[in-house]
């Protein structure tokens, strides 16, 4: 039944064309199929940025705010956790942030825009739980090394009052520092960078 | 069979729009009209959202699709207050608004995909004085609307003319009883703009749609040229 | 081609041990023999695949955003429509689809009763049809409840209410199939859960048992020839082709043409007039009030037409459910000896003919409001609708038959036609050239009324001839 005079190079040009033509037409197709699983505008309206009033928080004092859904921290540290923040380098694994991930305004040992106001995602670098404030010093559970800091009760990870991961845990990085800025002395914008001077 | 075809055709020839005596007009509507777009969108937010929300567009989308920058939409066309990712929402509560209308005014976001553009643009201008209603205004294409007349600033008093059908009393046509603030030229502009903005609200994604689906449909025929020229080919094999 | 063993052949190897995909693929496409004459008729099965599929996957889709809960269904449509990522595209091709859906499929039936597709040995095929087309009206009616619009409400109100009418059992009947005194969201809720997967699932069993019936004894053609009759010294039928690759690349044509006015439809007019998303189902459900005129999508109005007709509750629900169930008795209603319309008596085309006019009427009555001429209308197309299924067994007998050839015919293709349809274009619209004011000459085209009238007669008569 195939006739001689089968053209075998043309066919195949046109099975070719034909394939590579419906493969970038279901590649166009899949694009808005998968891009509508990424975050509708609904998404984002509730990931808009946030105000944050700090001028009510003590010294010593953890607030938590709900940026993208996520808690935010806003800790304002005395001069004494400052001083000791100073002391730890040599236990923590990322000291400088080098790894890490924050604005370049807090990329500094304190991880932050003003050393007293520390401000961070509250969620765990290794798997996402949310780690416990534990500001106290040598407490009966966490033992004798524990400066005050953050602990992870989920797998362990230690971080200290900067969000700088200990060595020696499951976390590989520290704490998230998302973008921020002052708005005024005694209000924090969380959500949008300083612009760029 | 020609008696059965005659009849197939008078009732096809059964207008389905027979009722009232009223014709629609024609609304003039060009969603590629930015300008006409924005006059729109700054009278829905002064004369309707005092009473109708339209909570199903955000103003950051209004901003995006109008041309106009975020600033300008909160300053200049949103009620003090509003955000940017805000829908148009309406000041009013339910419960006044049940108080004062007895019924809620309806969302308007889709309200030009409900009852057409020409509809809207006609019954916008169609109120008239009528002392028996409660808000003073009756409408000559939505009888017995329980909605006052928000452009009637604009607009003027009209007053009806009925004539005689047979028994019944109809409506025949509208006259300007008192002028408004707008001629009657700038007020069909004014309405057919607020339209336009109505329209573009029911689906903000039209223009959009339209334009893409030009490269979509020559996609096709680039497709279809080739999978036909690929047929003519395997079937020469067959006699 | 020189294939090496390759460590890819040898994974595609170690499956192809353990699973019989090459012999699924032979015996379904590859070796699997179709008759070479199918005509225009025949690409609708392969594109009601199309349309599930593409169902299927926007399904999915807007599963993920949508929410079946009386107080934020209808918002969550528009949250698809304007703030999902392209939740509009994946909105419309769904509801296109759905429309489409209907379209193919009534085609798809209608070159069964073409070309007697219905007939003996294929009757399996017919009722497993049959049964994916009942499955897919609840389908679509399931679906349609879930934009909670207007229309969806209280087309769904109307719909239930019809359950109502079987005595003894019926008002409890419809109360458990709504969970609720009048359409709520546990109605909502449940019809969420037949539309995504109990019904699904028995629309994917159903078209596979199709397939496997129609692979078993083999396709009809438009001459209705068995072509197992004569075979080749290998075993293959004289008439036949492998189904791959000649019917695959011609159902990529089949499939770019419909692709073409599918896409023209979501991008230039997904609500079609109203008739694909009717204009009262962007108002949300309002269990308060009834829209002025209700109507069933385009698709069920004819059904819903026998409905209107039928003066009496009871009586109107057996109407209409017995529209759906004489089409399961047509292999055995239909007495006539062969299987082709080709080589059938006039009787049964002139019959064929009718019942197609009464049901596009009956649909589009089934879009208008009552009037008192339109019942009548209904009432006597209603009438013929069931007498050419049920009057079958008696007219189908008094056929003439044609000889049936023993070998595929060949009609000409449309390519062929195309010379005959430019003389008759050209019959219709003369060229004439005209010497204008400053003495050029151009070709002018205007309407010939004489040419006009000839093509008519000629048509007419073709078509009295081909009724006979």
């Amino acid at each position: 039944m195939i006739n001689e005079s089968v053209d075998k190079s043309k066919r195949q040009f046109l099975t070719t064309a034909l394939t590579v033509v419906g493969a970038v037409g279901t590649g166009y197709l899949a694009v808005p199929f998968l891009s509508q699983m990424q975050p509708s505008v609904k998404a984002m309206a509730a990931g808009a940025p946030v105000e944050v009033d700090i001028s009510k928080i003590e010294a010593g004092q953890l607030i938590r705010v709900a940026w993208r859904g996520k808690p935010v921290w806003v800790l304002q540290r005395t001069p004494e956790v400052l001083a000791t923040l100073t002391t730890l380098d040599n236990q923590l694994s990322d000291p400088q942030s080098n790894q890490s991930s924050q604005p370049n305004s807090s990329k500094n040992p304190a991880r932050s825009m003003k050393p007293e106001i520390f401000v961070a995602v509250g969620l765990c670098t290794h798997l996402g739980c949310s780690p416990t404030f534990r500001p106290e010093v040598a407490p009966h559970d966490l033992g004798a090394d524990w400066k005050g800091g953050f602990f992870c009760p989920c797998h362990g990870s230690w971080f200290d009052l900067a969000g700088r991961v200990y060595k020696g845990v499951p976390a590989p990085t520290n704490l998230e520092v998302p973008p921020y800025r002052y708005i005024t002395d005694t209000q924090i914008i969380i959500g949008e960078e300083e612009k760029a001077a | 069979m020609k008696k059965l075809l005659s009849l197939f055709l008078l009732v096809l020839s059964v207008n389905v729009f027979a009722s009232g005596g009223v014709q629609l007009q024609d609304a003039d509507i060009d969603l590629t009209d930015k300008v006409s777009l924005q006059r729109g969108a700054k009278s829905f937010v002064t004369y309707c959202l005092g009473c109708h929300s339209a909570k199903q567009i955000r103003y950051l989308r209004v901003a995006n699709d109008l041309g106009l920058d975020e600033k300008h939409v909160l300053d200049d066309i949103a009620p003090e207050g509003a955000g940017i990712y805000d829908q148009l929402h309406s000041a009013m509560n339910k419960h006044d608004a049940e108080k004062w209308f007895g019924t809620q005014p309806p969302d308007l976001s889709l309200i030009a995909r409900s009852r057409g553009a020409d509809w809207l643009y006609s019954y916008l201008k169609g109120f008239y004085v009528d002392k028996a209603r409660p808000f003073g205004v009756n409408n000559a294409i939505f009888e017995d609307v329980g909605m006052p007349n928000p452009l009637w600033q604009l607009q003027g008093e009209q007053k009806p003319v009925f004539v005689n059908d047979g028994e019944r009393r109809v409506l025949d046509k509208l006259v300007s009883a008192s002028a408004g603030t707008q001629s009657p030229e700038e007020f069909d502009k004014t309405v057919n703009d607020l339209v336009n903005f109505l329209v573009y609200v029911g689906e903000p994604v039209q223009l959009e749609r339209q334009k893409m689906g030009k490269y979509v449909l020559f996609f096709l025929f680039v497709f279809l040229a080739i999978a036909y020229l690929l047929k003519k080919e395997y079937w020469k094999d067959v006699h | 081609m020189n294939l090496k063993p390759t460590r890819l052949r040898m994974c595609g190897n170690w499956v192809l041990d353990r699973f019989p995909l090459a012999q699924v693929w032979n015996e379904h496409m590859a070796h699997y023999y179709a008759p070479k004459n199918f005509n225009f008729w025949y690409f609708f099965g392969s594109l009601a695949l199309l349309v599930l599929v593409n169902q299927f996957v926007t399904g999915i889709l807007l599963t993920m955003n949508y929410k079946p809960d009386a107080k934020f269904a209808f918002d969550s449509v528009e949250y698809i429509m304007r703030d999902v990522n392209w939740g509009w595209l994946v909105r419309y091709m769904h509801s296109t689809g759905a429309s489409a859906f209907f379209i193919v499929v009534y085609l798809h039936m209608f070159r069964g009763l073409l070309y007697g597709s219905f007939k003996q040995p294929r009757e399996l095929i017919w009722i497993f049809g049959m049964l994916l087309f009942v499955a897919l009206m609840a389908e679509a009616f399931m679906g349609y409840l879930l934009p909670w619009g207007q229309m969806s409400y209280w087309g769904a109100q109307v719909i239930i209410s019809l359950f109502s009418a079987i005595p003894v059992i019926g008002d409890d009947l419809a109360l458990w199939i709504r969970g609720d005194y009048v359409i709520s969201d546990a109605t909502l809720n449940r019809f969420f859960a037949f539309h995504v997967i109990a019904v699904p699932l028995v629309l994917v069993l159903l078209v596979f048992m199709h397939i496997v019936a129609l692979h078993e004894v083999g396709s009809n053609n438009p001459d209705g020839i068995d072509i197992k009759k004569s075979k080749d010294p290998w075993g293959h039928p004289v008439d036949g082709i492998p189904f791959h690759p000649y019917y695959t690349v011609k159902d990529v044509v089949g499939v770019a043409v419909f692709l073409i006015f599918f896409a023209t439809i979501i991008f230039y007019m997904p609500e079609m007039g109203g008739y694909f998303l009717e204009h009262a189902n962007f108002i949300p459900a309002d269990p308060m009030k009834t829209p002025e005129h209700i109507a069933p999508v385009w698709y069920f109005t004819p059904f819903y037409s026998i409905l209107r007709a039928i003066p009496d509750k009871f009586a109107g629900v057996i109407g209409m459910g017995g529209s759906i169930v004489v089409l399961f008795l047509l292999p055995w209603l239909d007495r006539g000896k062969v299987k082709s319309i080709r080589y059938r008596g006039g009787i049964y085309k002139k019959a064929l003919m009718l019942f197609v006019v009464s049901f596009i009427a009956l649909g589009y009555l089934g879009t208008q409001p009552v009037t008192p001429l339109a019942t009548i209308m209904a009432r006597i197309f209603t009438a013929y609708y069931f007498g050419f299924f049920l009057l079958m067994p008696i007219y189908t007998r008094w056929e003439k038959l044609k000889p049936v050839p023993s070998h595929l015919t060949t009609q000409p293709t449309l390519e062929e036609r195309i010379p005959d349809m430019i003389a008759v274009f050209n019959e219709v619209i003369e060229t004439k050239s005209v010497t204008t004011e400053e003495g050029t000459t151009e070709l002018k085209k205007h309407f010939n009324p004489t040419g006009a009238k000839n093509v008519l007669i000629r048509t007419a008569k073709n078509l009295k001839e081909s009724l006979d």
